[in-house]
């Protein structure tokens, strides 16, 4: 397979994420606008992780943000009351949640469906009640300081620096995620989607299959949260809560179930548009609740999905 | 040389016997046919017979091995398949797709290499593509290979259930009333199908309400009735016997039983 083909089929995405990417910081008025684009790109991190598990596999979950808080406190309380540096506390983060989603996936994974995510949702309050109560470790409701990630004697601070990072960070995800859709791997997790039962008839281990999914899914959103932390330099319990879940969740569908760039747009709109309608006070919220029922309304199955679906009718 | 048979399996659901004591010979390289008015069981033996339902009592053995109550992805790696009476299809995946999902248990790659996309994967992709397009073609389809699952039509999906159950290289091929829905044109071409898979060699169990399709493909047929074994034989025994004269006029009028007994 020459490159272009290469290209062509499957990280084309990805070479034009990275050209806006280098472009966009020209038009930055400010620092500010760094830390957006930055929390743009972490978050779609973690939604990619849901995506595969939600979007591609079919099994929803509303507890992501528990992982998130794992990698999120991995690199607080790591540092601060274990003494590993930062980096290796990153890593650890990740295993962990690995471990954790083995561990909690087993059982839940089999139940399906509201079943599914009402288990999940308990497991993320739990993690949630975990962070907040275990004081000594946590710090608590106040949360904790984050030391900075330092590499080589070289610390990452600032909202450009960790745009970079995470800009770079998420293209590597969402080349992962798509090497795995063009995978044995992935098209046995879109097969059970649709039919668990002729998976499972073709040999798919569909028990095995969803765990493994489940545990990439949290080690992305062990990641995010990891550098969530690092690029905040405080952490609180509400990192991890529910709400952070259902944004999650939301993400995913807005950009659209089962597209990998629909997670970059879903995380687009839920962190910028809080941003820019701040002129409206009291009626922000308001305004951005109103504004996601119409997308769903209007480009049902996700902005992605649909806008790509408008250009193939435009061009038969 | 007996591929698969069953030993006096039997199975309830709230205190009804929906499978009772049915033992079945099915010879390799054979067109087997389990026929019978609705509710006599054949669907409920093809699920034992495929992992989905554990019998209370009896043996299923496939090429000479007990697979009594193995999963179906266990009872997959051992060499059967089967299609569904209700559709099941990857509807969100295209037509090669699906069958490339019926080449799962002869990809080799894990995880990690599917991730970082490693040569090995796109050599893997390259010969499951290949393998799926072969099958698609066998059943008549290569020309929609790229074609979302969704936008065929229902006879065609008939056979694309066939052709991702043959891209994963049965011993025995379980098909659950594959002309359900069928027009007649469509029935023809699934004969030739039938008639090509066996040619191959492997084994084909057929349940169907069609009778003429039973009577053209079948060298065996096995009449069940409210769960238990009436009669087997070839089409000409079956045809001629009383007792699946009577259960086919005595259950139901319709128009296939008179086509069974004529």
């Amino acid at each position: 397979m020459n490159v272009r083909v290469l290209l062509n089929s499957r990280l084309m995405a990805i070479v034009a994420v990275a050209g806006i990417a280098a472009v966009l910081p020209a038009f930055f008025p400010s620092a500010y606008y760094y830390r957006v684009a930055a929390l743009v790109f972490v978050f779609a991190l973690a939604a990619i992780g849901l995506n595969l598990l939600m979007g591609f596999a079919g099994q929803v979950s509303l507890g992501h943000a528990g992982f998130i808080g794992i990698g999120a406190y991995a690199v607080a309380v790591g540092p601060t009351h274990f003494g590993l540096p930062p980096w290796l506390s990153f890593v650890a983060g990740a295993a962990l949640s690995a471990i954790v989603a083995f561990l909690v996936g087993r059982p839940i994974l089999r139940l399906k469906g509201h079943y599914l995510a009402v288990a999940t949702l308990g497991f993320g309050v739990l993690l949630s009640i975990v962070f907040t109560n275990e004081a000594k470790l946590t710090g608590g409701p106040d949360g904790m300081s984050v030391p900075h990630l330092v590499l080589f004697g070289w610390a990452a601070r600032g909202s450009e620096t960790w745009y970079w990072i995470s800009a770079v960070s998420f293209m590597i995800g969402a080349a992962l995620a798509l090497n795995l859709l063009d995978s044995p791997a992935g098209r046995a997790l879109r097969a059970i989607h649709d039919s668990e039962v002729a998976a499972r008839m073709l040999g798919i281990d569909v028990a095995r299959m969803k765990l493994t999914v489940f545990v990439i899914s949290a080690v992305y959103a062990s990641i995010a949260g990891s550098y969530l932390a690092l690029f905040n330099g405080l952490i609180t319990p509400e990192v991890s809560g529910f709400l952070r879940s259902i944004e999650l969740v939301a993400m995913v569908v807005l950009g659209g179930m089962g597209s990998i760039m629909g997670s970059l747009v879903g995380s687009a709109i839920l962190v910028v548009l809080p941003q820019a309608l701040t002129f409206l006070h009291d009626y922000e919220h308001m305004a951005l609740g109103l504004i996601l029922m119409g997308v769903l309304i209007f480009l049902r199955g996700g902005v992605v999905p649909s806008v790509a679906a408008m250009f193939a009718r435009r061009r038969p | 040389m007996t591929i698969l048979s069953t030993e006096r399996l039997s199975i309830s659901f709230g205190g009804v016997r929906a499978v009772d004591a049915v033992s079945l010979e099915i010879d390799a390289g054979k067109v087997f046919s389990i026929i019978g008015p609705n509710g006599a069981g054949k669907t409920t033996l093809f699920n034992i017979i495929s992992g989905i339902y554990v019998p209370e009592e009896g043996r299923v053995r496939l090429a000479g091995e007990d697979v009594t109550g193995l999963v179906p992805e266990r009872l997959a790696r051992c060499g059967l398949s089967r299609t569904f009476q209700n559709l099941q299809i990857f509807f969100r995946m295209t037509a090669i797709e699906n069958v490339m999902v019926g080449r799962h248990r002869h990809e080799t790659t894990g995880i990690l290499a599917d991730l970082l996309h490693l040569p090995s994967v796109g050599r893997q992709n390259e010969r499951t593509r290949a393998a799926a397009l072969a099958a698609l073609d066998r059943v008549g389809l290569a020309a929609d290979a790229e074609r979302p699952a969704g936008s065929l039509a229902y006879g065609a999906l008939k056979r694309l259930e066939i052709a991702r159950a043959l891209a994963s290289e049965p011993k025995a091929l379980l098909l659950d009333e594959p002309a359900a829905g069928c027009n007649p044109v469509e029935t023809q071409e699934l004969e030739r199908v039938i008639r090509s898979i066996v040619k191959d060699g492997i084994t084909v169990v057929l349940v169907e309400h069609d009778m003429r399709l039973v009577m053209n493909v079948s060298d065996r047929i096995h009449v069940l009735a409210n769960g238990r074994t009436l009669a087997e034989g070839t089409a000409a025994e079956v045809r001629a016997n009383p007792a699946v004269i009577e259960a086919y006029l005595g259950v139901q009028r319709s128009r296939e039983a008179a086509r069974a007994v004529g």
